[in-house]
């Protein structure tokens, strides 16, 4: 049974929403160590043994499970490698937390790169979680390099949920996704750097197949002297449909870069980009105030509704 | 309860948005401000809820010199207003807005059912819909009115409530002016080019050009607009004005 410190609680509750062991399938790595593990009746969950990581086997048809692999940084000099691999049945429906948090207490940069790899099976359904965190008082850079590949088998659904809201000094997201014949892709992505922040995500998504379709809805804040840039694209092979939104809200000292690019390689293929870069509303700002509610009341309500 | 003295709001290059403006409001009156378009009747509004700054001139609350106070003092003393144009707010949902706007020391108790009835919605459709770019235009501007009526206020401004009203809709928000007027004791602004709006008026302020042109009975300025020989329109007028697009000033 594993012990869990204040520290790794905290963590837990910001990355995945526990406030104690979870149910169903999990993985808790710390500090590059798996600290404890829980397999079911249909979700297995074997170490790597050539590198650092785990297999996640989900039987065909299984539906309404779980799996958490939080992963929790609690020293400072940590340099952490981690190889993830899920294989998700046919027809099955799960839905999986695998957020990082980084406590970082001293000096020296704490950094974990995650490499996950999806391979969605036909008809099957995820929904993936994944949120990133920095707390400590240190002043080493806390430093999510994540990786992640999607391939999603016919009739297939990802959705992806991918949120940075805090304390996160550098972070570069790469995110590839492969769709097939009646393929689905999700993408809800929310971010938020301050003070000397630098977050950089890309997004590829290949619509290979007749009737795929992606939508990716990027919501960031850049407050301070952060820097965001968003590369999000789009190449449809086939008959497909996508959709980009990507809206940002700059304030401060801020640089927020925002990229997105559609490229289509058949007649039938409709795709679509948006991406707007604007500070508050002023008429936003002004109706709270006549509320009741001081400025900087206001910006926290319209921060936090925007970011939800 | 509202006094207003020499009131002047200049635009760049001098141009005179309000000019010299003097009225006195009483408490528990519902007054009704109608005047041509670019009057100066939303800047008149705003410039009494702090969002605008008058170049010149003082504004007194309960005998209180509010002019130089922010907009979050005077909505903490109870003065609310229901934007022409209300904003949009991604990610927040009405059930949020209207309970931001019951507010800290507002009326817990109030039911929201019965408030957006009030504007005509049905709240098992809109409490969980988000206040942004899916609302049209005419629901935006009920909920906004609903934000307002959720204040137990001492002074309320609606600037042009009527417009995305239906009928019937019309009637119960009528109603629902008048409850809080009596209630609560509100004194009510509403600007409105509306002739069933001007019917609930105790009095009615005239702008034209930034300036007050006539402070008078609802009565009066009634029977001028069907007396009023010189206008042309008269006879498609008076059924026209059922309608929300028709707008008469005269
Ligand atoms: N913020 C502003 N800056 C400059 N001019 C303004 C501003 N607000 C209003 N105005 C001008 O003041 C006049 C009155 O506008 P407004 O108060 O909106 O009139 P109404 O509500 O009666 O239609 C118009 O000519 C308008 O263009
Ligand atoms: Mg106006």
């Amino acid at each position: 049974m594993m012990k869990l410190n204040v520290i790794d609680k905290q963590i837990l509750e910001q990355v995945a929403d526990l406030h104690s062991v979870p149910q169903g399938a999990y993985n808790i790595r710390r500090d590059g160590e798996a600290l404890d593990r829980h397999t079911t009746a249909n979700i297995n969950i074997v170490p790597k043994s050539d590198k650092p990581g785990i297999d996640i086997f989900v039987k065909p048809n299984t539906k309404g499970e779980s799996v958490h692999i939080p992963v929790i940084l609690s020293k400072t000099g940590m340099d952490d490698m981690v190889y993830n691999t899920f294989h998700i049945g046919e027809g099955s429906d799960v839905y999986i937390v695998a957020g990082c948090g980084i406590h970082n207490p001293g000096s020296q940069k704490s950094q974990h790169d995650g490499i996950h790899e999806f391979h969605v099976g036909k008809g099957a359904r995820i929904k993936y979680v994944e949120k990133h965190y920095g707390q400590g008082r240190g002043t080493g850079d806390r430093i999510l390099n994540p990786t992640t590949y999607i391939e999603v088998e016919e009739g297939g659904v990802a959705e992806l949920e991918m949120v940075q809201i805090r304390g996160v000094d550098y972070t570069k997201r790469d995110t590839e996704v492969k769709l097939h014949k009646d393929a689905k892709l999700i993408v809800t992505e929310r971010l938020l750097t301050d003070q000397k922040q630098k977050a950089h995500s890309i997004i590829d998504v290949e619509l290979i197949g007749e009737d795929s379709s992606a939508q990716i809805i990027s919501r960031s804040v850049a407050k301070d002297d952060s820097k965001q840039v968003f590369n999000l694209n789009l190449i449809g092979l086939n008959r497909c449909r996508g959709h980009i939104q990507c809206d940002s809200i700059i304030m401060d000292n801020a640089h927020v870069s925002s990229i997105p690019e559609i490229t289509a390689k058949h007649s039938d293929a409709q795709l679509v980009h948006e991406a707007a870069i604007g500070k508050i509303a002023s008429e936003q700002l002004l109706k709270l105030e006549t509320l009741g509610f001081t400025e900087k009341e206001a910006e926290k309500i319209i921060l936090k509704g925007f970011l939800k | 309860m509202l006094k207003i003295e020499d009131l002047t709001l200049e635009a760049e290059g001098n141009f005179k948005i309000l000019d010299d403006i003097n009225l006195n409001l009483d408490k528990k009156k519902l007054y009704v401000i109608t005047g041509p378009n670019g009057s100066g009747k939303s800047s008149l509004a705003k410039t009494i809820m702090g969002m605008y700054t008058p170049t010149s001139g003082r504004i007194y609350f309960e005998g209180q010199d509010i002019t130089d106070l922010s907009i979050t003092q005077r909505a903490n003393l109870n003065i609310g207003y229901a934007f022409q144009q209300p904003p949009r707010f991604k990610g927040i949902t009405v059930e949020e807005l209207l309970k931001l706007s019951l507010g800290k020391n507002g009326a817990e108790e109030l039911d929201l059912c019965e408030l957006l009835l009030d504007v005509g919605l049905c709240a098992q459709d809109y409490l969980k819909r988000q206040v942004d770019g899916s609302l049209s235009g005419g629901e935006l501007k009920r909920i906004e009115l609903a934000t307002v009526l959720a204040r137990q206020l001492k002074l309320a401004i609606f600037d042009e409530p009527e417009a995305g009203i239906d009928l019937w809709s019309f009637q119960r928000l009528a109603e629902t002016f008048e409850t809080i007027h009596y209630k609560y004791d509100t004194s009510i602004v509403i600007i409105s080019h509306q002739e069933r709006i001007l019917n609930l008026a105790d009095e009615v302020i005239v702008m034209r050009e930034g300036q007050i042109s006539e402070l008078t009975t609802k009565e009066n300025f009634l029977s001028k607009l069907e007396n009023d020989a010189d206008c042309r329109c008269r006879q498609s007028c008076e059924k026209g004005a059922l309608y929300d697009e028709v707008e008469c000033y005269r």
